[in-house]
């Protein structure tokens, strides 16, 4: 039987792990290639890297970084951060990463979800999804980190992500993000009966009854950071929680 | 020495690592002599089938596979390069594979199912076979496919994982191997696997 995934989210900055409390008041957490390494031990099922670097030459570190965690661990990992071309997913998959996510970049050029999904396969393409909930019971699509309102309803964008070609939608709740109070259920139930490729839940784990929630409603994967890197829910505990709620997960 | 076909189809050194891990040595290659000389070789794969097809072509390897295959030589596909192995596929029109094993490539369709099959699937057990040594029903491989192999005869196939469909994970037929998975990327029961595959080899 198919499981849900729980996927740690590590954001990048100069080489190192940080987690920012609604996308800000970031702290420093650890090295990427040592923590990556043991989540894989402890049975995450995949990782997310977000190189939130914004300096160019940054960049080169950021791909030593992917090489290394290559080569260090053997469970699929997700490339996100600074991807706005087709030449950017290819670097970051020849350096060993399986999935290459997009965001900003995707909603101000759409073509790119086609083209990277037609050079290299749609199952390495990921659409993020920065949204927040609006006055009139539907959810905007925001960009720059979640600065900037484009108007865009994030329902739609991402069925057109879906249709361009993505194999996957990472839907993080500007919302709920960072306030520990549980998934935007709502938002990820709609979004799983909506569209046909699966659906990765972000933005609002506080306790593991949060993670079995919003994969009841439909979610394929929620992904976390801060109850991973503060060690407030180990990984080991969560999936057992899940498997006593009849929640599908590999344990290790 | 492993030979790991390189025409173009993403990233091959993620298999070279793995093959490290159980001791053996990957040659990335597209070098027919090195074809030649391998104790086996890897066939791995991501994309469109037919570009994958294309491709082989292109760089004029199908010939030094045949010739391989038709020696005894083990040759095992992954992931698209399993499904490279059968005769022909249904993605995106219909085009021929390498014939190894009969059968055809087709897509996921039931109601309600998420498609790509995206994630950790148990392997249940088809037929006994020494590539299987050791692993159980409570062993997951991360798979990430849209279309699944029906074999002409499912005797060919050692393990599938249920979705929707019995959906073929490890298949084999006399020395010719396809995982539909990713060893290289399915944790410790990868690396079991591998480990069978090196004793088969050698």
């Amino acid at each position: 039987m198919l499981t849900k995934r729980i996927i740690p989210c590590l954001d990048v900055d100069h080489g190192r792990v940080v987690k920012g409390r609604k996308f800000q008041n970031i702290q420093d957490v650890a090295d990427p290639v040592e923590l990556g390494r043991y989540y894989s031990d402890q049975g995450a099922d995949e990782l997310v890297f977000y190189d939130i670097t914004a300096s160019y030459e940054d960049r080169d570190i950021f791909i030593h970084i992917v090489e290394k965690v290559a080569e260090a661990i053997r469970i699929p990992f997700t490339i996100g951060g600074g991807i706005s071309k087709v030449e950017d997913f290819r670097k970051v998959l020849m350096a060993g990463a399986d999935k290459v996510s997009v965001n900003s970049s995707a909603v101000k050029n759409p073509q790119l979800i086609r083209e990277a999904a037609l050079r290299f396969g749609a199952q390495c393409v990921v659409l993020s999804i920065d949204a927040k909930r609006n006055n009139k019971g539907s959810w905007d699509v925001y960009v720059k980190g979640g600065r900037e309102n484009t108007g865009i309803d994030a329902i739609e964008w991402a069925k057109q992500g879906q249709d361009l070609g993505a194999g996957e939608i990472c839907i993080n709740s500007i919302d709920t993000d960072g306030v520990k109070k549980g998934y935007d259920l709502e938002l990820n139930q709609k979004l799983s009966s909506l569209l046909t490729i699966p659906i990765i839940a972000s933005g609002g784990a506080g306790k593991m009854e949060d993670f079995a929630e919003v994969l009841k409603v439909g979610a394929d994967a929620a992904l976390a950071a801060s109850v991973f890197h503060y060690k407030e829910i180990p990984i080991v505990d969560l999936k057992n929680f899940l498997h006593n709620q009849q929640i599908p997960v590999r344990r290790v | 020495m492993i030979a790991i076909v390189d025409y173009d189809v993403g990233n091959l050194k993620n298999v070279a690592t793995a093959l490290g891990d159980v001791g053996l040595s990957g040659t990335i290659t597209r070098d027919k002599k090195v074809l030649d000389a391998a104790d086996a070789i890897i066939l791995p794969g991501v994309g469109a089938f037919s570009d994958a097809m294309d491709n082989l072509r292109k760089f004029d390897l199908i010939d030094a596979l045949n010739a391989n295959v038709k020696k005894g030589k083990i040759l095992m596909g992954i992931c698209l390069g399993m499904q490279l192995l059968f005769d022909k596929s249904y993605e995106d029109g219909e085009f021929s594979g390498l014939s190894y094993i009969p059968g055809e490539i087709v897509k996921f369709d039931a109601p309600g199912i998420k498609i790509p099959h995206m994630g950790w699937n148990n392997l249940v057990i088809n037929r006994d076979s020494p590539l299987v040594k050791n692993i159980g029903t409570e062993d997951y491989v991360y798979f990430v496919h849209s279309y699944y192999a029906k074999p002409d005869n499912f005797d060919d196939v050692v393990a599938y994982a249920e979705y929707s469909v019995k959906v073929p994970a490890i298949v084999k037929k006399d020395n010719v191997i396809g995982m539909q998975f990713h060893p290289e990327k399915s944790s410790n029961v990868g690396f079991k696997l591998l480990t069978n595959f090196k004793e088969m080899i050698s």
